[in-house]
């Protein structure tokens, strides 16, 4: 009897924590699990809508990288056959530079500019970021 | 001479298939003098390797592709390992290495079990050095040695980075030996005291050298990347954190296997899993499976015999853990509120834990094969893991005192307990009324509430003050763990919601101001090293009275053509002004540079805090040797006697 109430407490015990936790990560996954977009996926799906949140990713279109203020810039990473304007406000990755290879991490503003937090490059010259590597340059 | 190193690799690829053959059919002299020579064997097939590196041999193929005569003799030795094959050679003579200790060292009078362990470990370096030696194999030569290597990837060159790999593989590597210990005890059926004995200083000889592996990593992130932060939730770092959260529910368990023979399936279970967690953290650094700035080659062949090789073992350890997880015997009983189920809700949470990271790093997997590409970042594990381990830590100061089979509460505790809730509670309410950060109070609560129970253990089991210094290197070690933790808290969590980051453009000669600091810019200007020239910044920076120079660099490596940035931290005491180099600007006419700059309170606390839990593992290790266990075994197994109050870890 003992170890039947014993092995039933855990039972309860043990499932009280799985369902606290497996509701925390539901939350947590709904809030925080970001989708990548390319400038093509993006407008496959019709284009930015304002505060959507994720990852975009391309190539930094040449002659597009402009420093607006000592810390802030403009970019446009294209792939293709669309585009996608981005802010920044940051020290850049070593190996940022245009045509080169580059994943934001970020949200759309009202004007459909995306307004990056962080921006990953090449990490070095053998690594691309994995979401790039289907993605193709633009046609030149 | 790297033909050499080849050959002796294939040789100690012998020794082991003979050392699995011997072992399994529990001939302990012929595995142990197998382990041996394979580890004589390995140690000139990976010292050859280092030679090579040495004497920038470059018609090795691995030498040319990872190495550079201007690098220094420290970073040509230590870019052995910071490649996927020569990491791999490392694995290798790791995995030799833990059976040739468990030759020498394991003891438990049961020699068809001993000889079996050796076995199972001669199966697993078997594994490895087959993956080594046909899919990555280091001792390739080129048919033309160009004059010159590509060198070490800058980001590498760093201390921290060159210890770095070893640690983290004496942990992975070492739960192998403890999922070959579990196996062997599986297939005897005894799953014991004397089992747990003779594999505890096993597991902590993985577990210390991992935790001091993976904070060396963050501290390297911390200063290396320039990103300011010093976790990143990144997958490579979840790979690691997964089998150390296995491995430190494994160190409580096997306490119960160890004092009162019980949890025998579970602790298996769990010495299994740590070690197929370990091997899935090696296929996710290594495939390229998943997005990581750690990834060292994107090869799917190479992930694909890894994860075969999981499915292998793991699938095989699984296969014998169900055969024979029944005919494993069971402590006395116990009820829930006992040392041992005290432990049992330790080790659910880090079960727990482990899953909800497991989770937030294979989402993006279980996404794109729905067509989605994704990431999760450090919200979700903000959200999951810190809340579940900080109800764990809560309970600890109050379940740790616990007797074993059945506990009293302490009912002066317990109201205590209550009453400091329902003020918390209250706390919690009103600081979230006011809109003041939250987490930080409670964080500092939490590891200040640790550091009291670690402290109130052990002057629980000293009894008197006096006796503090004569209890046992064992409780000591528990202590020191427990304090490490509770100074963790903090200083995550100060740091992480009281870390202060700014960017600045500044020109030569202008201020600007952060975190009460007057940063300066007063000059850059070139430096040049052995491989590499730089940019190097003089920030001056005032608060007050006090003062420091910073400085910050961004460093080129001609030969493997890549800039790095070299940040420039400055230790107050309470916190840590830390400067990184960006870029040149030229704005409106003027030449301005670019700088990221952070204040991180307490950030010493952080990698302090695991340098206490680990050196607490680590007297842990050496304190748990006193008693003979055959000795023992010959007791009635059931009450021991003798380590109340002096205490046992618990």
């Amino acid at each position: 009897m003992r170890a039947r109430t014993r092995r039933l407490g855990l039972v309860v015990v043990a499932a009280v924590l799985l369902a606290g936790a497996a509701a925390l990560a539901f939350v947590g996954l709904k809030q925080n699990a970001n989708l990548f977009y390319t400038p093509s996926a993006l407008a496959l799906q019709g284009g930015p809508t304002p505060g959507l949140a994720g990852k975009v990713g391309g190539f930094v279109a040449v002659g597009s990288l402009v420093y607006t203020t000592g810390t802030e810039l403009e970019f446009r990473i294209v792939d293709e056959t669309d585009h996608i304007d981005v802010v920044f406000d940051g020290v850049v990755p070593s190996l940022f530079q245009e045509g080169a290879g580059v994943v934001a991490d970020g949200a759309f503003n009202v004007d459909g500019v995306f307004v990056a937090d962080r921006l990953l490059a090449k990490h070095d010259e053998n690594y691309v970021p994995r979401e790039l590597k289907d993605v193709e340059g633009p046609a030149s | 001479m790297i033909e050499v190193g080849h050959m002796a690799a294939f040789l100690a690829l012998a020794a082991c298939l003979v050392q699995t053959w011997y072992g399994l059919r529990g001939n302990r002299a012929m595995a142990a003098g197998m382990a041996y020579s394979a580890l004589g064997m390995m140690s000139l097939a990976f010292g050859l390797l280092i030679w090579s590196f040495v004497t920038s041999d470059f018609s090795v193929a691995l030498v040319a592709s990872h190495s550079h005569t201007f690098k220094p003799l420290m970073y040509k030795i230590a870019g052995t390992w910071g490649n996927h094959e020569g990491s791999m050679a490392l694995w290798c003579l790791v995995s030799i290495g833990f059976a040739a200790a468990g030759a020498w060292r394991l003891r438990t009078g049961r020699v068809e079990f001993e000889a079996r362990a050796l076995g199972v470990q001669g199966a697993v370096s078997l594994g490895s050095l087959v993956y080594l030696l046909f899919a990555s194999n280091p001792y390739l030569r080129l048919d033309a040695a160009p004059l010159q290597g590509n060198g070490l990837n800058p980001v590498l060159q760093d201390p921290a980075l060159a210890i770095h790999p070893p640690m983290l593989y004496l942990g992975y590597v070492g739960f192998s030996f403890v999922f070959a210990l579990a196996a062997a005890g599986l297939i005897e059926g005894r799953i014991d005291r004397i089992w747990a004995r003779a594999t505890r200083p096993f597991v902590l000889a993985a577990w210390v050298p991992l935790s001091l592996g993976i904070a060396l990593g963050s501290y390297w992130a911390y200063y290396e990347l320039g990103w300011g932060g010093w976790w990143f939730w990144d997958p490579v770092e979840n790979a690691s954190l997964m089998p150390w959260l296995l491995g430190s529910a494994l160190l409580h368990s096997i306490i119960v296997t160890e004092k009162r023979g019980g949890f025998a399936a579970w602790t298996a279970l769990l010495a299994v899993l740590a070690f197929c967690f370990s091997i899935l953290g090696a296929f996710l650094v290594r495939s390229g499976v998943l997005t990581s700035v750690h990834a060292f080659a994107i090869d799917p062949l190479r992930g694909s015999l890894l994860l075969s090789g999981l499915m292998a073992y793991g699938g095989a350890a699984l296969g014998l853990f169900a055969w024979r997880a029944p005919v494993l015997k069971g402590g006395p009983p116990w009820q829930l509120v006992s040392r041992e189920g005290a432990l049992m809700l330790n080790n659910l949470v880090f079960f727990v834990a482990t899953a909800t990271v497991l989770l937030g790093t294979i989402f993006p997997l279980l996404a794109e094969a729905t067509g989605r590409q994704m990431s999760v970042g450090a919200p979700y594990f903000n959200l999951t893991f810190a809340p579940i381990m900080a109800g764990l830590l809560l309970l600890l100061p109050l379940v740790q005192g616990w007797s074993w089979g059945a506990a009293k509460i302490n009912m002066v505790w317990l109201r205590g307990a209550i009453v400091g809730l329902a003020i918390g509670g209250l706390a919690l309410v009103s600081l979230w009324l006011l809109k003041l950060p939250l987490g930080a109070g409670l964080g500092v609560a939490l590891g200040l509430w640790l550091i009291f129970g670690a402290g109130r253990e052990l002057l629980r089991r000293a009894v008197t003050l006096k006796r503090i210094f004569s209890m046992p290197l064992r409780v000591w070690g528990m202590s020191l763990a427990h304090l490490g933790i509770g100074l963790f808290v903090i200083g995550a969590v100060v740091e992480t919601s009281g870390r202060y980051e700014q960017t600045v453009a500044l020109a030569a000669g202008e201020q600007a101001a952060i975190a009460g600091w007057a940063v300066t810019l007063e000059e850059v200007r070139s430096a040049e090293g052995p491989n590499w020239y730089a940019d190097r910044a003089t920030l001056l920076a005032r608060k007050g009275s006090a003062s420091a120079t910073l400085k910050p660099e961004k460093r080129y490596y001609p030969a493997a053509r890549m800039p790095t940035s070299e940040t420039a931290i400055h230790k107050t005491g309470a916190g840590d002004l830390y400067a990184a180099l960006g870029d040149r600007r030229e704005v409106e006419g003027r030449t301005v540079w670019t700088f990221r700059i952070y204040y991180n309170p307490l950030i010493d606390l952080i990698f302090f805090g695991v340098f206490l839990m680990a050196l607490g593992g680590a007297l842990a290790a050496f304190g748990g040797r006193g008693k003979d266990p055959q000795m023992s075994a010959r007791k009635t197994p059931q009450i021991d006697t003798q380590s109340e109050p002096e205490g046992e870890a618990g």
